[in-house]
């Protein structure tokens, strides 16, 4: 127990990104709404996006802005800085995130439209499974 | 003041008359943000995909305060479509362009043979052309996304 | 339906959590995410782009294909969202 309590201090964040995704996928695969099934996978993604944020952090490290002149004479140390590539990975994430949200909510009206309902059973019975 | 409640009694904005002052004087603000984190990306936190969502949000807010025709009668479906191609193309065409000169694509420094500045000077000029094209594009999409999900598709009054 | 649902969450749940023992602590400046490319890139990035934002300059010169192909993504969705909600006028 001693042990498994230091463990979860050590990695709180991890823990915490993990239980944020279980709630997100468990959204995703339990609820019979499928807007609630967007939102669960929304969570989803903004669980990946904090632990890839949370990958790139380093102890006592600075933004990744540097002081361009002292750059140029002395060179950057690579400690003192944070890793600048989950951020642009992340970046770019965020965008297609919106993006599939986006198309996801169109589809979604049009599902309305045509079945009057956004309840998973209530479609299904109406196609004839 | 006497002149907008005027105007408020007038049109019979009501309850909005606040909120939508409120937004008229916001939104030239918003968008000059939105320009200045665009051009600022190489200095501060900002660029192409931020400043984009800023503006996008300018013409978001427009929508939301008044509704979806006055959102129109600033940014035309038409205008709009035209930045979203030209975002994409300007970037699309930079990175063409580098490969055309005789670089990699996508390799600003080729860009050198058309304007002498320095091969550096270059990449870091190449990033900013893009970040432009970027912002315009994530700009034009925004307002796009919500003006077609907002009104579902019938580009009506909207919310 | 609904059990099995937390019974699979719970499963994927215990397999990610058992996963975490081998991550690196927070804040470890010598995890294996920030050994292997992104100290060139810090190093390096100011004097062959002169941008001091270094998030701009992956975005916009390292990773180039990335950010464009991205930009080309949300066109489509673009498309894709006034394919699927404009309806004919009469």
């Amino acid at each position: 127990m001693e042990q498994l309590l230091s463990e979860i201090v050590a990695k709180y964040n991890y823990w915490i990104y993990v239980v944020l995704m279980m709630i997100g996928f468990y959204a995703m695969i339990g609820k019979r709404n499928l807007v609630k099934k967007l939102l669960g996978m929304n969570i989803f993604q903004t669980a990946i996006i904090l632990f890839y944020v949370s990958i790139g952090s380093k102890r006592g490290g600075g933004i990744p802005i540097v002081d361009k002149h002292a750059a140029m004479l002395h060179g950057v140390d690579a400690t003192g800085v944070v890793n600048p590539l989950p951020h642009v990975l992340m970046l770019t994430a965020i965008v297609v995130s919106v993006s599939v949200t986006g198309v996801a909510l169109a589809i979604l009206i049009r599902i309305y439209r045509k079945y009057d309902t956004l309840e998973e059973d209530e479609i299904l019975e109406k196609i004839g499974r | 003041m006497k002149r907008l409640q005027e105007q408020a009694r007038g049109r019979d904005i009501g309850d909005n008359l606040i909120i939508r002052t409120a937004v008229r004087l916001l939104v030239p603000f918003i968008q000059l943000f939105g320009l200045y984190v665009i051009v600022h990306g190489h200095y501060s936190p900002g660029g192409g995909f931020q400043g984009g969502v800023i503006l996008g949000a300018s013409f978001i807010l427009l929508a939301l305060a008044y509704d979806l025709r006055t959102s129109l009668r600033f940014m035309s479906e038409r205008t709009n479509a035209i930045l979203g191609n030209a975002g994409v193309l300007i970037f699309t065409g930079i990175a063409v362009l580098c490969a055309l000169l005789g670089g990699l694509f996508l390799d600003y420094s080729a860009l050198d043979r058309l304007i002498s500045l320095g091969p550096i000077e270059w990449r870091s000029l190449g990033i900013f052309l893009v970040e432009v094209g970027v912002g315009t594009a994530v700009m034009s999409i925004m307002v796009s996304l919500f003006w077609d999900l907002g009104s579902g598709g019938e580009m009506d009054e909207g919310l | 339906m609904k059990a099995l649902a937390f019974l699979a969450t719970l499963a994927t749940g215990i397999v990610l959590l058992y996963g975490t023992r081998d991550f690196a602590a927070w804040g470890d400046a010598a995890s294996p995410a920030s050994r292997h490319v992104s100290p060139v890139y810090i190093e390096r990035a100011v004097k062959e782009t002169h941008v001091p934002n270094l998030v701009t300059a992956i975005l916009g010169d390292y990773r180039g294909y990335d950010t464009m192909f991205e930009t080309v993504v949300i066109y489509c969705a673009g498309l894709a969202v006034v394919c699927v909600l404009r309806r004919q006028k009469t």
